[in-house]
């Protein structure tokens, strides 16, 4: 095939575009092994400040990490049985329900936390305590899975999956935990690595909820940007790509809807009847 | 080995939550070892009663079901110990065949040595024993309903229901799965319901045939009382074709546009009359006792089908045979032979 002059338009234009959103990351990243950012790449490479944001923000990043999990568990606990249950409720409520569940996107992070701190500033201890931040972070999180979820869910015929259990002696635990959760695996994937993406790089709830003794990543990143020189700012985007990077690439690779399997389906089908039909003919004659 | 599980059903309706009468109260007994068939149009109630004696939907206050002397209506299906097999195969995808078959005898907590015997008896019974390793999205539609009848019939069920089980196929493996559905029920001896809307395969599968409509029973019988003897025009409608002509009996005879016939039991005031293509044969029109018109002929192969009118107010449904040419507007004299003729 000859490619045209429109092709090679088409691939600079996706280039230039591409560059324009990769070129500030590059960016960073070489100012944070950067010896002298304002000197420039030529007065060395380093993982000074690398080891520099560890020393000091080693603590945030184990934050993160833990925030993260506990969320996921949280999300898992909470938000696949609600998907369950929704998916099948038929009723007007449930699909209200459903709709609300948008909402998080909607809604701006700081107004989310502002409504936990006027609920629940009043409790001391829970107030500057890790697990607060995690509430906000499942309440903004729950959704993403709940949908993944739900996504799932509505794709397959899973009553009559259940029925089918039901039929040869399976109660409803043995049909949840057997039939409905196996089967909702690639949703429960994608929604995991939705919600830890999420949670590791969440800062507007965080930012307004944390204490000085609980800070998250993108919080150290935050104030080490506003404190510190701008190449520990820059070394501390390094951590954070490392850490979130993993995690994007699985999203792409399983939090994609599973392709079916069954497109040679119709093949099947036509050889069986084939075959069928010869043999057929054969016992007829 | 028992005689079969019977089944009763007393007073049993459905009403659903919207307040749709799905059922109408019905009382219907089947004996062990038997194989119902229910038969009806969709919406007739026959998947809502089928679900009923499964389990899967409890019948209105007062209706009540019965396995043999057991009261089982308070029972969900996990503990009916039905084998149930559905249109849309319902196997789970995430288990290969081996497994989606092993799991009834896995939840009943049977030995290993057993449930593998038992899974081998299964696909050697279905003759499915090459596709014991896959999964079920590498299966074709015929062989999916293979493996959900393996699984239905491994868990040695008192009762096997089978909703539509072969709508979802192509004309061919229908009829070839028929067969063998047919073959395993007599051999198992097992007391089966089975749901359908296609005649033919409740005329073939069937002992006794159930003919619904619109949430009730039309008429109980075997195939043959069915098809010879309909209880009113929907069953004489919907199995097979029915010709229907209008006219008045006057002295023994039905008299229409196109002639009379002699009727071998005349009820006075009887103003239709119902006969099947085959019971119709042509003749010369001076000696015939109808006269009408070709109005479509339909070249069949083995026979020609004919599309008469000008004998009642409805055009007839005629067979002719093959090797006779029939073009439109053609003048035919038809007999129809007394014995078969019904009044309903």
């Amino acid at each position: 095939m000859r490619r045209t002059y429109r092709f090679y338009a088409q691939l600079g234009f996706t280039l230039l575009v591409c560059s324009f959103l990769i070129l500030p990351v590059i960016m960073s990243v070489m100012a944070g092994v950067t010896e002298n950012f304002f000197k420039g790449i030529s007065s060395g490479v380093t993982l000074r400040w690398v080891v520099e944001v560890w020393d000091l923000y080693a603590d945030t990043i184990f934050l993160s990490l833990v925030i993260a999990i506990a969320c996921l568990a949280c999300t898992i606990v909470l938000g696949i049985p609600a998907a369950y249950v929704l998916s099948k409720r038929q009723g007007r409520v449930a699909r209200m329900i459903e709709e609300l569940l948008t909402l998080p996107l909607a809604i701006p992070g700081l107004a989310i936390a502002l409504a936990l701190i006027i609920t629940y500033g009043g409790f001391r201890d829970f107030r500057s305590s890790w697990v607060f931040i995690l509430v906000g972070h499942v309440l903004y999180t729950l959704p993403f899975m709940m949908r993944s979820v739900l996504a799932v869910l509505s794709t397959a015929d899973f009553r009559s999956l259940e029925e089918g259990a039901a039929s040869v002696g399976a109660g409803f635990w043995r049909r949840f935990f057997d039939i409905v959760i196996p089967n909702c695996r690639a949703g429960i994937v994608a929604g995991a690595l939705m919600v830890v993406t999420l949670s590791v790089g969440e800062f507007n709830i965080t930012w307004m909820m944390h204490t000085p003794a609980t800070k998250t990543l993108p919080v150290g990143l935050a104030d080490s940007y506003a404190s510190m020189r701008l190449e520990i700012g820059s070394a501390y985007t390094v951590v954070f790509l490392i850490m979130i990077i993993p995690l994007l690439v699985a999203l792409q690779l399983y939090g994609q809807p599973k392709k079916k399997q069954a497109e040679n389906f119709d093949d099947l089908e036509h050889l069986e009847s084939r075959t069928a039909k010869s043999a057929h003919m054969r016992s007829k004659s | 080995m028992p005689q079969g599980t019977s089944i009763r059903l007393e007073g049993c309706a459905k009403t659903f939550e919207d307040g749709t009468r799905a059922l109408e109260p019905m009382t219907l007994e089947i004996e062990g070892g038997e194989t119902v068939v229910f038969l009806g149009p969709s919406g007739c109630g026959k998947t809502t009663t089928l679900r009923i004696i499964a389990g899967l939907e409890n019948p209105d206050d007062g209706g009540r079901v019965f396995f043999d002397q057991e009261d089982v209506t308070d029972l969900p299906i996990e503990h009916r110990n039905v084998g149930m097999v559905f249109q849309s195969y319902a196997l789970f995808p995430n288990m290969n065949v081996e497994e989606n078959i092993a799991y009834g005898l896995k939840i009943r907590k049977l030995p290993r040595s057993e449930i593998s015997t038992r899974v081998n008896e299964m696909l050697d019974m279905m003759h499915i024993h090459e596709l014991r390793l896959r999964t079920i999205d590498q299966l074709s539609g015929g062989q999916r309903q293979r493996v959900a009848l393996a699984r239905a019939i491994a868990v040695q069920p008192k009762v096997l229901l089978l909703d539509e089980p072969l709508t979802a196929l192509d004309a061919l493996l229908r009829e070839r799965l028929r067969v063998d559905i047919d073959e395993l029920l007599r051999g198992l001896e097992i007391t089966a319901i089975y749901v359908t809307h296609d005649q033919a395969e409740a005329m073939s599968l069937g002992d006794r045939i159930v003919v619904m409509n619109r949430g009730r029973v039309a008429q109980v019988g075997d195939p043959r009382a069915i098809y010879f003897e309909p209880e009113d025009a929907f069953v004489a409608d919907f199995i097979g074709t029915m010709n229907h002509i209008n006219g008045i009996v006057r002295e023994g005879y039905f008299e229409t546009e196109g002639g009379r016939i002699a009727l071998r039991s005349a009820p006075e005031g009887a103003s239709e009359i119902f006969f099947r293509p085959e019971n119709a044969t042509i003749v010369e029109v001076s000696k015939a006792m109808l006269a009408g018109r070709v109005s479509a002929a339909f070249f069949l192969g083995d026979r020609t089908r004919l599309i008469v009118e000008g004998v009642g107010q409805e055009k007839l449904t005629i067979e002719a045979d093959g090797r006779a040419k029939y073009s439109e507007g053609d003048q035919i004299g038809i007999d129809i032979d007394p014995e078969s003729v019904l009044t309903l």
